[in-house]
């Protein structure tokens, strides 16, 4: 199940530059924890974080354990064309998940 | 005159213990936390607890257990149904003729209205279907309700307030009425009120809920805590939502 709250200006201006925010729930785990029982949590981030633009990638990340639970990321770009923002993720156990928002330019 | 003496001692220690916090001078432990918290908490884009919070809107609408219902199946839209109800609870329930709060509510319906299991106390669907009906109260006054059949646990979760517990020997009042605004280690003191739950601690890296936090107090002063779920969180809780009435409430809010 995708947990995520992205955050796109549904319109805006050819060429304004627009604030994109993304926030996924996701524990983080550092992979330096105990669980109760005193064996090691094993390690499950977010490594890699990408957002694509029409198509054309615009922004990543490579995530490491100093990250804190639910990684917040905000960023900006130019408002070049109406069209879709896919937002994509990969964590430790390999499980990639994506989620999108759409932009009207005019 | 030795009773007069000891009447005259009582009274002085009663006056003590209850140093209340004048309604004008209550302030939401939002204004002791660092401009920085603020913000996360007030921009819903960037506030933690909004994951929960659409969690729980999800899973109002969805079906779970045997009579195949949702919680819309019953309250509609949560938006207009739900809202202010979290700032009138801990409420009577007629059942167990005992004060409940909004989770234990919340999980009594599921599994005699839905047929559903009953879910724990600190699982991540009920934290999250209790911040999304306490949400729809966002802004809105505390406003406890005047019914009578309550005073008893209120007042039995005022003396629990003002106990001394644990080895520290300090009850809530030593911190939360008397030293409110001092530092303790490196952060303020706040006031204690309960006007953001279910909240999102960074601490904790995750939403949770009163009873988490008050079990963190009394680890703290080194008291046994009580078990989640425990009538005594209950009485306490009614204690803390009057002391805080009037206060907006917050939920999610966010705290350090």
């Amino acid at each position: 199940m995708i947990r995520a709250l992205v955050n796109v200006p549904k319109t805006a201006r050819r060429g304004e530059i627009i604030e994109v925010r993304a926030m996924i729930q996701h524990v983080m785990e550092t992979g330096y924890r105990e669980g109760p029982n005193g064996v090691t949590i094993p390690r499950n981030i977010i490594n890699r974080f990408v957002c694509k633009y029409a198509g054309e990638e615009i922004f990543s990340a490579e995530l490491f354990p100093a990250i804190s639970a639910n990684p917040y990321m905000a960023f900006s770009t130019v408002a070049t064309g109406s069209g879709t923002l896919t937002f994509e993720w990969t964590d430790d156990q390999g499980e990639t998940q994506s989620t999108s928002a759409e932009i009207a330019v005019t | 005159m030795l009773r007069l003496a000891l009447l005259g001692a009582l009274v002085v220690a009663a006056v003590g213990a209850v140093a209340d916090i004048a309604p004008k001078d209550r302030r939401s432990g939002f204004e002791f936390i660092s401009p920085q918290t603020q913000a996360m908490q007030s921009d819903e884009t960037s506030n933690p607890g909004m994951l929960w919070v659409a969690d729980g809107e999800r899973l109002w609408g969805e079906s779970r257990g045997s009579a195949g219902k949702s919680c819309a199946s019953c309250h509609d839209d949560a938006v207009d149904s739900m809202r202010g109800v979290a700032a009138r609870y801990p409420a009577f329930d007629e059942e167990t003729k005992r004060p409940i709060d909004l989770m234990s509510r919340i999980d009594q319906c599921r599994a005699k209205r839905q047929g559903a299991p009953s879910l724990t106390q600190q699982s991540d669907e009920l934290l999250a279907l209790t911040a999304y009906v306490a949400y729809q109260s966002r802004n809105m006054p505390i406003a406890p309700p005047d019914d009578p059949r309550l005073q008893p646990f209120r007042d039995n979760g005022r003396d629990w307030f003002n106990r001394r517990l644990g080895q520290l020997q300090l009850s809530c009042a030593s911190c939360h009425d008397e030293r409110w605004g001092a530092r303790l280690g490196g952060s303020v003191i706040p006031q204690g009120h309960p006007t953001g739950y279910p909240l999102y601690r960074l601490e904790w890296q995750s939403v949770g809920s009163l009873q988490r936090r008050l079990r963190g107090c009394l680890v703290g002063v080194r008291a046994q805590p009580f078990d989640f779920g425990a009538p005594e969180f209950v009485d306490i809780e009614l204690f803390l939502m009057e002391r805080a009435r009037g206060l907006p409430m917050e939920t999610p809010a966010v705290r350090p």
